[in-house]
């Protein structure tokens, strides 16, 4: 749907964490190694690295063939094989770690390698040994300083808090956190246990539970890191390289005074802080931290997400019984959480967005360095707001002044507020919105490399905004759509080159959502493909790319959903209700919601449009409700008016009782048998399931990553469950085409489940994802 | 601009200001002899079809760390004296000047045309018009070429330019919404309405604002720029020490032997008349050493006693065409030839205006380095940067987009009588300063050609190059 589906926060940003994508394995080496001299150990390492200088020993770390680091195997094994030798070299009075990589210190543990633990046990185990190292650190008698520069994530950052000192590089690349619940984990090396200690137990707890990357000045501030330095310009090397090496020689110069007891590592703390310490060391009031926190946590996740409640008692436990029973509770718990179906289905999430950080069609002939937007509304003003920020020399074309100076004003609100949060100076701001060029006609338009067309949805204005476009652009200019449903053939059937017309199917808010859905017809050319991939990437958007046909992929698979929605309306369930079992399913947005935020003439439409593609499938609820409502103008959230009435600045939004005489219209009977809450909302996801498996069957979707990936980033589908895909494997087929021919015996052909579905079921061993 | 480091300095021990007295690093002696026994085979630099410019005299009031014996006065009041230290010097009759253009970079509000202020306070005629240029630490150059670009036009034929910075006082402001309150007040016409915006105001109004010592566009000081440069092209504190110690030292021994005839004395009101810098203090690798970093602590190399102080101060120079000098009888000492203005990143390559502007210069004059007889370079911070960069191929290369290095000018030739850091840097006055040095010395040293290369806030950049006039 064009219009909001506001995500879950905490997928909002997948940690660059465990960006660390398949690792190369090389064979553990055996303990034998340790055994043989110095110099021929040092060949054979390859990810960890060692120099002596003077009386400190730098440790690098440089996973090979990866743009970053993680804590696998083979790099855990070595990193204590050199700690073990620094430890026995009487020579060397301190150490510093530091990665070779800029951008990343160590991004997290090697996803696969937990992933190819078949057990909890096995898990557990890898836990331990984690433990066992960073408490060697921990209490090495030579000072060990931490050199922080690029992703300090997870593993990487308990590795870091292990040590004694943490000198970080302030610069964007440079964030540290603890992102393991993001993938249904906790942080499984000491983290839960040294990371209360370090920062407090409220600043952990919100590291912990909500994933978020912390930069390195923040970091400064909360006392995560002890020192920081500049990025550097260019001098006689890179800007990067030189970075580096003045962070080392600045961590070496902490750690030789660390060792000769010139520098302390203590820190001294604040008042607040102080007094939070001491607070916090009363059991009364860590008693009422728990609570706090434990309710906040099952309100946001209904329970829906074993690794947060985790978290809470694995940290409860270190502080009230101390070190050992805290390390043992972590390393069994990480193990537990590592063989959850959440966190596999995460992990899966984290995976299929990796895949679709990709251009699998390759470097497009021509990059866009201008792009042209039409229409200043939400959508288009959002495309360039996202676009600016990269640097595109971005046109704005609207047909009236008043709607040009919204859009404009969006875009400087847009920037405006990451300057208020400081992510931005008011200078960055100011020098990004000199790429934008709002106007009302098409004067550079001959410079345009891409124009992106967001006008009102009707193929009649799309047409004429085409001719119009093509009689401006250059011969290479792409035309993209910015459509939710109208099919892109249908648009370039008015085109003069159609292989250069595109679909970009953006959400709303653009600033906000990931997913950008783009729709190649037969006629698209692999290079207008790929460049329109190259377009969303650098938008910073996950893409997936799909066939056109009528709702493509993502609002296809909305449609019934939404219709089965009003349909159990109609049976008499009250909005509050739908809203309630909906999100209990996981779903972040209430259903009743979601049609609020769509807006109801959108919805509409859509529905109209769907439905005369689609036949009855598309039925359920009645269009005529939808009607209706528009007519007396409860078009949503952005009329004030829909299934709630929403005023500025009121929270807790009412039901509109204006809905009541409607809803009371278009009653249907209700089936006791099809209307408990676990079969409302069975209805719901099995027709979204089957829409979705009907468009992999039908080819508009190339695989089931992309699927799963659109529905969670840009519907909203459940990310616990981890896409219809992952659902229908981890559900069972069978048991779903089982739910949908009970439903189908009461409702018809809307349930009839698709033929890839029946496939699966009839098989146990096919599974969307292997 | 710069940083609140005098106080920092003052604390240097005092018996150490002459410890380093004798310092021995005989960078420049030598020079003199060998440069007058050079054939004169170089070219002279005049274009045809363009007006020769020549500097007829230049003259700066003492050099004085702020705070001291200007502390007082206004800035109209320093820029007055270097303006009538010029007449007397010249005895330029009044009516021949044409314009006036003084460079400033804080501006006192209440003199915002500081040019205006101080030639009518100087005695110059009400008939010549004067305007103030800003462009950071390289305003007073602004001034000239200003003035050259006038004189080459055909414009004019006197023009004096000069600069003046008085970091003593600089304006603080009140806050925004004090002022937008007090502005509101002015238009109150009842006393309700007056009462009630009095009423409004709170006590965060009263915070004053101070006029940033950071760079408007990254929020970075230039110290802790400068700090980023030094490690950038890895160079240590010891080299910076040195450096400092070097400057000073050569300072001192340039003001003990009289070198420095470009100063005029200026008899402050109500003190004694001041003839020399003040800021001028040699000390010891060792005494320098305990100073702590003053922008990135705790592990910096930047500190107080290796970048140059806040300073107050004013110069004048006479500038005109050749022709009219000669038809007034005066005897140039130099002819201002070409000159370019450079600008780069203002976050990374703050300081290194002079790394850019220099090959472009020389390239414009048909100069190579080797043909320059002396250097001055303007040395408040990062002037080792800029050394360095000049000396790097790699640098030119990558962010220059030059295919060699110009290289590094030589330091028996570089800033041999002191510089801004020690003679001290106001900031709209230390271009005519440069300059006029260069022109002295180039006489002294039996030069031809000399480079003037400062960098500016800004991430901007300037270079000259002044001929000697022919003896």
């Amino acid at each position: 749907m064009a219009a909001a589906v506001r995500a879950i926060g905490s997928l909002g940003r997948l940690p660059a964490a465990a960006r660390a994508g398949p690792t190369r394995h090389t064979p553990p080496r055996g303990y034998a190694c340790r055994n043989i001299s110095t110099s021929s150990a040092l060949q054979n390492r390859t990810h960890v690295s060692c120099d002596i200088k003077g009386d400190v020993a730098v440790v690098r770390f440089n996973t090979p063939n990866s743009k970053v680091n993680t804590l696998s195997k083979q790099l855990s094994a070595e990193f204590t094989d050199v700690m073990n030798e620094i430890w026995a070299n009487e020579a060397v009075k301190s150490a510093v770690l530091i990665s070779s990589k800029p951008g990343s210190f160590i991004a997290g543990a090697d996803l696969n390698m937990l992933e190819a633990c078949k057990t909890a046990q096995e898990v557990t185990q890898l836990s331990q040994d984690g433990q066992k190292m960073l408490e060697k650190i921990e209490h090495s008698p030579k000072p060990v300083v931490a050199a922080i520069s690029g992703s300090c994530l997870g593993g990487g950052l308990e590795v870091a808090i292990a040590c004694h000192y943490r000198v970080a590089t302030k610069d964007r690349k440079t964030v540290l956190g603890t992102p393991e619940v993001l993938l249904g984990l906790l942080p499984g090396a000491g983290g839960t246990q040294r990371l209360p200690k370090m920062v407090g137990l409220p600043a952990a707890f919100d590291m912990m539970l909500t994933g978020r990357n912390i930069r390195a000045d923040r970091a400064k501030k909360m006392g995560l890191v002890d020192q920081l330095v500049e990025p550097l310009g260019p001098g006689v090397k890179t800007p990067e390289a030189r970075t580096i090496e003045y962070l080392e020689e600045v961590a070496i110069g902490f750690a030789r005074g660390l060792a000769n007891k010139t520098v302390s590592a203590k820190r001294s703390r604040g008042l607040m802080q102080r007094l939070t310490d001491y607070a916090m060391a009363l059991p009364f009031v860590r008693q009422q931290v728990y609570k706090t926190v434990e309710s906040k946590v099952q309100k946001q996740t209904k329970g829906l997400y074993p690794a947060p409640l985790k978290i809470i008692e694995v940290v409860k436990t270190g502080l009230d019984q101390g070190n050992d029973a805290g390390y043992l509770i972590e390393a069994q718990s990480f193990g537990q959480l590592a063989v959850t179906k959440e966190s596999k289905a995460l992990m899966g999430l984290y995976h299929g967005q990796v895949h679709c950080k990709k251009n699998k069609f390759g470097t497009p002939q021509k990059e866009v360095k201008t792009l042209a937007v039409l229409g200043a509304g939400l959508m288009g003003a959002g495309i360039a707001q996202v676009s600016v920020d990269k640097g595109i020399k971005t046109i704005l074309k609207d047909t009236t002044q008043k709607g040009l100076d919204r859009g404009q004003q969006q875009v400087y609100k847009g920037l405006n507020s990451k300057v208020k949060k400081k992510s931005l100076t008011s200078f960055e701001r100011d020098s990004i919105l000199s790429n934008l060029m709002g106007q009302l006609d098409y004067k550079g338009f001959e410079k345009a490399d891409m124009v992106i067309e967001a006008v009102f949805e009707d193929i009649n204005v799309k047409h004429k905004v085409l001719k119009e476009v093509e009689a401006v652009i250059p011969a290479h200019c792409i035309f993209a759509s910015n459509t939710s449903a109208l099919p892109i053939s249908q648009i370039a059937a008015v085109s003069k080159r159609p292989e250069k017309v595109i679909g970009m199917h953006y959400f709303s808010p653009v600033d906000k959502m990931q997913l950008l859905e783009i729709i190649t017809t037969d006629k698209t050319s692999q290079d207008t493909a790929a460049s329109a991939v190259a377009v969303g990437l650098k938008q910073g958007k996950v893409v997936i790319v799909v066939k056109d046909g009528p709702g493509f992929y993502t609002t296809r698979c909305l449609g019934p959903m939404l219709s089965e929605v009003v349909r159990v309306l109609q049976e008499g369930v009250d909005p509050k209700k739908v809203d309630a079992i909906s999100t209990a399913f996981g779903f972040p947005v209430g259903a009743a919601t979601l049609i609020d935020e769509v807006g109801v003439d959108v919805a509409t439409h859509v529905a109209e449009d769907l439905g005369k593609a689609f036949g009855p499938r598309f039925g359920g609820g009645s269009i005529d409700l939808f009607k209706l409502m528009v007519q007396k103008g409860f078009l949503g959230r952005k009329a004030g008016k829909g299934f709630y009435v929403y005023q500025e600045g009121v929270k807790n939004r009412s039901v509109n009782s204006g809905m009541d005489e409607i809803l009371e219209k278009f009653r249907v009977p209700a089936n006791p048998d099809v209307c408990s809450d676990e079969d409302i909302q069975m209805r719901l996801v099995t027709r979204f399931v089957n829409e979705a498996a009907m468009c992999l069957q039908e080819g508009i979707l190339s695989n089931p990553v992309e699927g799963d990936i659109g529905a969670v980033f840009g519907l909203g589908f459940p990310p616990c469950l981890g896409g219809p895909f992952r659902f229908a494997d981890s559900y069972g087929a069978r048991q779903l085409v089982d739910k949908l021919r009970k439903y189908e015996a009461v409702y018809g052909s809307q349930f009839t489940p698709c033929q890839l579905l029946l496939d699966h079921a009839n098989s146990p061993s096919k599974k969307f994802h292997q | 601009m710069s940083s609140m480091l005098s106080s920092a300095l003052r604390n240097l021990p005092v018996s150490s200001a002459w410890a380093a007295g004798a310092f021995t690093r005989s960078l420049s002696c030598s020079s003199p002899f060998q440069a007058a026994a050079q054939p004169k085979t170089k070219k002279t630099l005049g274009k045809t079809g363009v007006k020769n410019v020549v500097v007829v005299e230049g003259v700066r009031i003492p050099f004085l760390q702020s705070g001291t014996t200007y502390a007082d006065l206004m800035p109209h009041d320093l820029a007055r004296a270097a303006l009538q230290g010029l007449l007397t010097r010249t005895s330029v009759p009044r009516d021949v000047v044409d314009y006036i253009v003084y460079g400033t970079v804080i501006q006192e509000v209440k003199t915002s045309n500081v040019a205006r202020e101080a030639a009518l306070g100087a005695g110059f005629s009400d008939k010549t018009p004067a305007h103030t240029v800003t462009m950071a630490c390289i305003s007073s150059n602004q001034a000239m070429t200003t003035g050259v670009g006038m004189i080459a036009a055909g414009q004019c034929d006197v023009v004096v330019a000069g600069g003046v910075e008085l970091m003593s006082d600089v304006p603080i402001r009140h806050s925004r919404k004090m002022r937008k309150t007090m502005l509101t007040l002015n238009r109150a016409k009842t006393l309700g309405q007056k009462l009630s915006l009095i009423s409004k105001i709170r006590p965060d109004y009263f915070a004053p604002e101070l006029p940033a010592v950071a760079e408007f566009s990254t929020s970075e000081t230039m110290g802790h720029s400068a700090d980023r440069l030094a490690a950038a092209f890895g160079i240590s504190r010891l080299e910076q020490d040195e450096y400092a110690l070097r400057s000073h030292s050569l300072a001192k021994k340039a003001q003990d032997e009289g070198l420095l005839q470009d100063v005029v004395p200026f008899k402050v009101p109500g003190k004694d008349t001041v003839t020399k810098d003040n800021g001028i203090r040699p000390s010891s690798l060792e005494q320098m050493g305990k100073l702590k970093p003053a922008f990135v602590k705790p592990y910096g190399t930047v500190t107080a006693a290796n970048s140059s102080f806040l300073t107050d101060g004013a110069s004048a120079m006479l500038i005109m065409s050749e022709e009219k000098a000669l038809a007034m009888g005066y005897k140039p000492k130099a002819y201002l030839r070409d000159f370019v203005y450079v600008s780069q990143d203002p976050k990374d390559q703050l300081l290194l205006g002079p790394t850019y502007a220099t090959p472009k210069v020389l390239e414009k004059a048909g100069l190579t380095l080797s043909d320059i007889d002396v250097f001055e370079f303007h040395e408040a911070f990062a002037i080792l940067a800029n050394l360095k960069a000049m000396d790097s191929d790699w640098f030119a290369q990558n962010y220059m987009g030059r295919k060699a290095k110009v290289g590094a000018p030589p330091l028996d030739k570089f800033n041999t009588w002191g510089g801004s850091l020690s003679l001290g840097h106001p900031f709209g006055a230390t271009g005519c300063r440069l300059v006029i040095t260069a022109a002295h010395r180039l006489k002294k040293e039996g030069g031809q050609y000399g480079l003037v290369a400062a960098c500016a806030a800004g991430g901007q950049g300037h270079a000259m190059i002044v001929e000697l006039y022919p003896q």
